[in-house]
């Protein structure tokens, strides 16, 4: 741990000389050493277009006990041994690094591309696949039958590819086959900031608009040297949490939709607006677009939004309390939720999962808690765990969590800080040849943005981990032993992003 | 089951009167842009340049145009201009044709004419719409999705969201259509029987949105499909979508 990696807190930033550059071999045995050892989560893991003589691995390790960020990096030409095998997490990272960079990690189990995209830095290989022409992961044997579905669904949401390897009823692997809404933001973000790019953020994923303009903004903040006014910060936690609670009431209302149970299906859904137009009231926009800005927050409230925004919020715990208690009580939705889609707190942590999705499992994982960033070093939400893993557990920690952000956004709209909500630098420029890494929480769990800035203080590097890359492959244990017909609950108990997976 | 009708009663009737009664929207709302009549063309130069999507054209020379089809409704505009240019509370914003989204000095964006006269014979009572996510950020799906929900309740004009295109009237396209997902959006369109219609809700359907000009996306639905309403926004407020949906179909005049 001592040499071979460079320790930054959430936020940090770290002088590009200062990144250790370790030989391909020791950098491989580094990271499996430290993930192995001291239970740090792979937070990012990506290739810097380097120069002549190859690209750049980096490797952000989170280590949560300590709330510090490691991280290391190598140099490598054409391939390199996969870290996969030997640590399931780095899987995804691995295929991503593969297919944008022509780079081979050697022995990773399953090279597939993962969205389907045009190759950069790297020549184009001859044969590269069409989006959904990709051989699947299959199991043969009599009666074993194979079920496609997508990238049209048969609801009002985005497109991907599920592919169901089944026996009867049974599931025995799902795999999920993304990429049709890739449009290419990380390639847009080089030489960056520009005008686009806290556009690019606020539709990373939609729903996200709060949680991914707040890394990127931090990312700005930390290479800026900018301190936010606590207004702002204020400002910013309670729109995070607003966020949390319309997507977590959103969510508990499809999830009584999928079993069937209407009366929590229908009032969820009015509750969810409702929380969503008490983001409006912040900013104008129901998915929080334009408040966070680089150094603070892109507009203020008055007195009299405060008073309409704490009766409003009142209203919507009294319509939440009665509709998820509904849920909650009725067996036949307990009976569809318990033991269905159930992952081990050891699968868990093999996957690196993050968010709702680990906390379901018992893991005790929140960036607001291990790296505290903003308003949060100064209030503290508790981390709301359940033990069982299944449906069950990723509804309920919901509704814990529900409660949870309406007690802190009432607690800090009644003692908002007054001042500035934002300092913008008067140059506005970012310190070159560094690298910096924000973490978020956002509702669905860890967002890293990690960049590096060349000679002229522009990105040259931008990576982008959406929670839902690290939990797209936790939906699919979910599903091994499980009926075909309980999918769309478990689909729904994750509620996972496919644009910020696909970027 | 007593608990089921006691909250059925408390949660009470919570449907809006819209469209006899305006929406109420939020005071920051930004809604159909004003650009001041008379004022120098160099006064806009700079709300030109602040556009992060090309939508605001200026320059000294040229009158001023604001494109409502690539318009993020980010609101930079205003901000570099604020005596020229501001945002109203005007959530009308839906056109049938994409020259109509075009905006200038003092100038008033026509509604939407309804749709044909065969078409709303057919549909004026019952369209039914399957939604193609093609590309994008979800929120515009989010926005769409949301008007099934009891305060909106679209099916009370005999709209719905349907499975599968076999059983829809038209599309409702959302995302600016990635080269990823044009094959599935082109099938899908095919799989409508005729006649068919199809509404490009949001900035992405229309022009692309943030991702205009990417190698990656074809600049919205109609690169792939013909189109017959355009609902701009990022994402557009479901009042504005709803209002588009029943001004095509000759509901609201």
């Amino acid at each position: 741990m001592t040499a071979d990696f460079a320790r930054l807190p959430n936020g940090g930033v770290l002088p590009l000389v200062q990144l250790p550059r370790l030989g391909l071999e020791r950098f491989r045995a580094a990271v499996l050493d430290e993930i192995a050892k001291s239970g740090a989560r792979l937070s990012a893991f990506f290739a810097c277009p380097g120069d002549a003589r190859g690209h750049l691995l980096i490797a952000v390790l989170a280590l949560d006990d300590q709330g510090v960020l490691a991280v290391t990096s190598c140099a490598v030409e054409r391939e390199y041994a996969a870290l996969t095998p030997d640590c399931p997490q780095a899987q995804g990272f691995e295929r991503e690094i593969a297919e944008v960079w022509g780079i081979r990690p050697l022995g990773h189990p399953w090279l597939k591309p993962l969205r389907f995209q045009p190759p950069r830095g790297a020549p184009a290989a001859a044969e590269r696949p069409a989006i959904g022409l990709a051989p699947f992961f299959a199991i043969s044997g009599a009666e074993i039958h194979e079920l496609a579905v997508g990238p049209v669904h048969a609801g009002v949401i985005e497109p991907g590819h599920f592919r169901f390897q089944c026996h009867g009823e049974t599931v025995y692997h799902l795999e999920t086959s993304l990429g049709y809404q890739h449009r290419g933001v990380e390639r847009a973000l080089l030489g960056g900031p520009a005008a686009r790019t806290i556009h690019y953020m606020e539709t990373l994923s939609g729903d996200t608009s709060i949680g991914h303009a707040t890394a990127y903004s931090r990312i700005c903040e930390a290479l800026g040297r900018i301190r936010v006014p606590a207004r702002g910060q204020a400002l910013r936690g309670v729109a995070q949490e607003l966020e949390r609670l319309a997507n977590h009431i959103g969510d508990l209302g499809a999830l009584a939709g999928d079993v069937g149970f209407l009366p929590t299906m229908s009032y969820c859904g009015r509750i969810r607006g409702d929380a969503l137009n008490l983001t409006a009231i912040l900013c104008g926009n129901r998915f929080g677009r334009g408040l966070v800005r680089p150094g603070g927050c892109g507009c203020d409230i008055t007195a009299g939004d405060v008073e309409r925004l704490l009766s409003r919020l009142e209203e919507v715990r009294r319509d939440t309390a009665s509709a998820v208690q509904l849920l909650f009580e009725s067996p036949t939705a307990r009976a569809r939720f318990d033991d269905t889609g159930a992952l081990s707190a050891q699968t868990c942590r093999e996957l690196g999962l993050v968010g709702v999705a680990a906390r379901a499992c018992g893991l005790a994982r929140d960036v607001r808690r291990d790296f505290p960033y903003g308003i949060f070093q100064f209030a503290q939400l508790p981390v709301c765990t359940w033990e069982s893993g299944d449906v069950f557990a990723r509804a309920y920690v919901r509704w814990m969590e529900i409660q949870q952000s309406l007690i802190f956004v009432s607690e800090q709209l009644a003692a908002l800080p007054d001042g500035e909500i934002r300092r913008v630098p008067t140059d506005g420029t970012l310190a070159p040849e560094r690298l910096a890494i924000a973490l978020v929480e956002g509702w669905r769990g860890e967002i890293c943005h990690a960049a590096i800035t060349g000679a002229d203080g522009r990105f040259a590097c931008y990576k982008l981990v959406d929670p839902s890359f690290h939990n797209w492959f936790g939906l699919a244990f979910a599903m091994r032993g499980q009926q075909i017909s309980d999918f769309p609950i478990c689909n729904k108990s994750f509620n996972l992003s496919y644009c910020g997976h696909d970027l | 089951m007593w608990s089921i009708i006691k909250a059925r009663w408390r949660q009470g009737y919570r449907t809006a009167a819209y469209p006899a009664v305006p929406p109420a929207l939020p005071e920051r709302f930004r809604g159909c842009p004003e650009l001041t009549a008379g004022a120098p063309a160099a006064d806009f130069v700079p709300a030109a340049s602040a556009c992060p999507t090309g939508a605001f054209t200026a320059s000294a020379g040229a009158p001023p145009a604001l494109d409502l089809g690539l318009c993020l409704f980010c609101g930079a505009c205003a901000a570099a201009c604020p005596a020229v240019v501001k945002f109203t509370a005007e959530h009308r914003l839906a056109a049938r044709r994409l020259e109509d989204l075009r905006l200038s000095p003092g100038g008033r964006q026509p509604r939407a004419a309804p749709a044909e006269d065969s078409l709303r014979r057919l549909f004026g009572r019952s369209l039914r719409l399957r939604q193609v996510s093609a590309g994008g950020c979800g929120a515009c799906e989010a926005d769409s999705n949301v008007l099934g929900v009891p305060t909106y309740d679209m099916g009370r004009f005999g709209i719905q969201f349907v499975a599968s295109p076999r059983h829809a009237d038209g599309l409702l396209v959302t995302g600016p259509v990635t080269e990823n997902m044009r094959l599935a959006l082109r099938k899908t369109y095919d799989a409508v029987p005729n006649p068919k219609v199809v509404i490009a809700a949001g900035a992405c359907a229309i022009g692309g949105g943030p991702y205009r000009d990417h190698p990656e996306v074809h600049n919205g639905a109609a690169a792939a499909i013909p189109v017959d309403l355009f609902v701009p926004g990022c994402p557009p407020h479901p009042y504005t979508i709803l209002d588009g949906l029943l001004r095509f179909l000759g509901r609201i005049p």
